[in-house]
């Protein structure tokens, strides 16, 4: 089994981080709290590397430092956002290895090796991805701070999709979802818009994935 | 969060032993429930263990022609595995209802079956909760019941297992796989998994310390009409209110688990005797003990309704 990685966290580490990596420099040494045995190596952080939008990354962390808080706080890519902090509402949805999750829900250091693809890695301003260009489009939003999640779980959801996972509107298990209205609105559920972008955001998916409904 | 420490476990028997020597240790998978509790500081782990370099990832044959499904199989995966979506259709049905995609594609089996009560006063570290923080009382039962279980609950404790998975393993008959620190392995059946809370609510499975699970097995397939209905506040990504797992036959009888009405899927074998008598005799008979509050008396019709609802779907097919 591999052991904590024993180094030091950088003074600019320190400085250029976010929370996460600030609570290390201010954990009171030796404190009567009921975690001793954790705060040596709570200090001295933990190595992981992944590949973020095809860049390689090296990252000393706090182990309690989220996926999301590495690529907003250390790597300071901020389209992925922080909105409930707890799973709930889908604005830090990015794709690990094809595969959409809930940034905020897991641990940086549990993706070593991993290749994480956020809204930075799809288009760019002058290069869109086909369902930004969409979501520009249909006006698949109002104040944008859902739109990178929504855009990154809608790219995921048309692989599933082609990949055969069925949904729980799926009316026959057996046989290939179809891309309905209906199909992409439940896959879609774990996205949240305050503003209440949906039916203009189902329009955008339904152009990006080529059908008419 | 509290700090911890962590490591990624290679072998299993090896993480058990460290889960049951060291002080504070907690497994981790998925994590999507674990961190969610962990950011409330209502789970402090001191340690967590890695064990998602473990190989239970595969969905294999039995050799009595069942399933075994590896304890690291992703919600998604499992739902989407061609066997489970033709001969397991309850299963996959049942996973594909709960959470979200993006949770289902991170949460695992092993997980999933371990996983918390969505009980307010459980997530809400300003009450009291037996759950919680033993002997602290039962802030829920005189509170904002109307989620809450309404059967198998006791003085202590009111909460439901929120999980949709389990409900349809309990239907199936599956069993759960661990081993522990000493490598000894053996087989649970999900009907003895999870504890009822009595005055230990914190108690929540008969896993001992250190035992990890590595796999769920399924009999061999059940004939019949597969069904699982959920009744929620919204249409999608929300807790049952009430659910049912069904593998109902053509001569009307069957088996039949409820989720969303106790602190475990609720199935009582000797009650399918009354199913071809129709939902209201099931249904008395499965919850003839429930002591339901004021708030959530509705759950006790709204059972008998959805067994009515899927008894009829079942005639349609």
């Amino acid at each position: 089994m591999a052991n904590p990685v024993e180094s030091e966290v950088s003074r600019r580490g320190v400085l250029v981080g976010g929370t996460a990596t600030a609570m290390i420099g201010v954990l009171p040494s030796g404190q009567g709290q009921a975690q001793p045995a954790s705060s040596d190596a709570v200090r001295q952080g933990f190595e992981v590397s992944f590949e973020v939008n095809g860049k390689p990354y090296s990252l000393q962390l706090d182990t309690r430092t989220t996926l999301l808080d590495a690529l907003r706080e250390h790597i300071h890519l901020t389209g992925s956002k922080k909105g409930c902090d707890h799973g709930q509402c889908g604005a830090c949805t990015v794709i690990v290895n094809g595969v959409r999750i809930n940034s905020c829900l897991t641990l940086a250091v549990m993706h070593q090796d991993d290749r994480i693809t956020t809204i930075e890695g799809l288009g760019t301003p002058e290069q869109l991805h086909p369902m930004q260009a969409a979501f520009i489009k249909h006006d698949g939003y109002q104040c944008g701070y859902c739109t990178p999640g929504q855009i990154c779980s809608a790219v995921a959801v048309l692989d599933e999709i082609k990949a055969g996972i069925p949904s729980h509107v799926s009316a026959d298990l057996t046989s290939p979802p179809e891309l309905t209205n209906v199909e992409m609105r439940e896959r879609m559920s774990g996205n949240i818009c305050r503003c209440g972008a949906y039916s203009n955001i189902a329009e955008a998916i339904a152009e990006a994935a080529g059908s008419k409904t | 969060m509290r700090s911890f420490t962590y490591e990624r476990a290679s072998l299993a028997q090896e993480a058990a032993a460290k889960a049951q020597e060291t002080p504070g240790a907690k497994f981790i998978a998925g994590g999507t429930n674990l961190l969610d509790l962990m950011k409330l500081e209502i789970e402090t782990p001191q340690h967590l263990i890695d064990v998602n370099g473990l190989k239970f990832d595969k969905i294999e044959k039995t050799e009595d022609g069942g399933l075994r499904i590896g304890a690291l199989v992703r919600n998604t995966a499992l739902a989407a595995d061609m066997r489970v979506r033709r001969d397991y259709g309850v299963l996959s049905r049942a996973l594909l209802a709960g959470a979200s995609g993006q949770l289902r594609n991170k949460a695992t089996t092993a997980g999933n079956l371990l996983q918390r009560t969505r009980c307010p006063y459980f997530y809400d570290t300003n009450q009291p909760c037996n759950k919680r923080t033993p002997g602290s009382g039962c802030a829920a039962i005189a509170g904002y019941s109307r989620q809450l279980g309404v059967i198998g609950v006791s003085e202590a404790c009111i909460a439901t297992n929120p999980s949709d998975m389990a409900v349809a393993m309990r239907a199936l008959d599956a069993e759960v796989e661990t081993i522990d620190a000493a490598g000894r392995t053996r087989k649970i059946p999900i009907a003895d998994f999870h504890r009822l809370p009595g005055d230990r609510p914190d108690l929540e499975t008969t896993l001992s310390s250190g035992e990890l699970i590595t796999a769920v097995t399924l009999p061999p397939p059940l004939r019949g009409t597969h069904i699982y209905k959920k009744v929620r506040d919204r249409a999608s990504y929300a807790f049952a209110l009430v659910s049912v797992a069904a593998v109902l036959q053509r001569d009307g009888t069957g088996r039949l688990a409820v989720g969303g009405v106790a602190p475990k899927p609720w199935r009582i074998e000797k009650a399918e005797a009354e199913l071809r008598g129709g939902a209201k005799p099931f249904s008395a008979r499965l919850l003839a003990d429930a002591k339901p509050t004021n708030e959530n008396a509705f759950k006790v019709t709204l059972v008998e309704r959805t067994v009515a609802a899927v008894m009829h779907e079942a005639r349609q097919k």
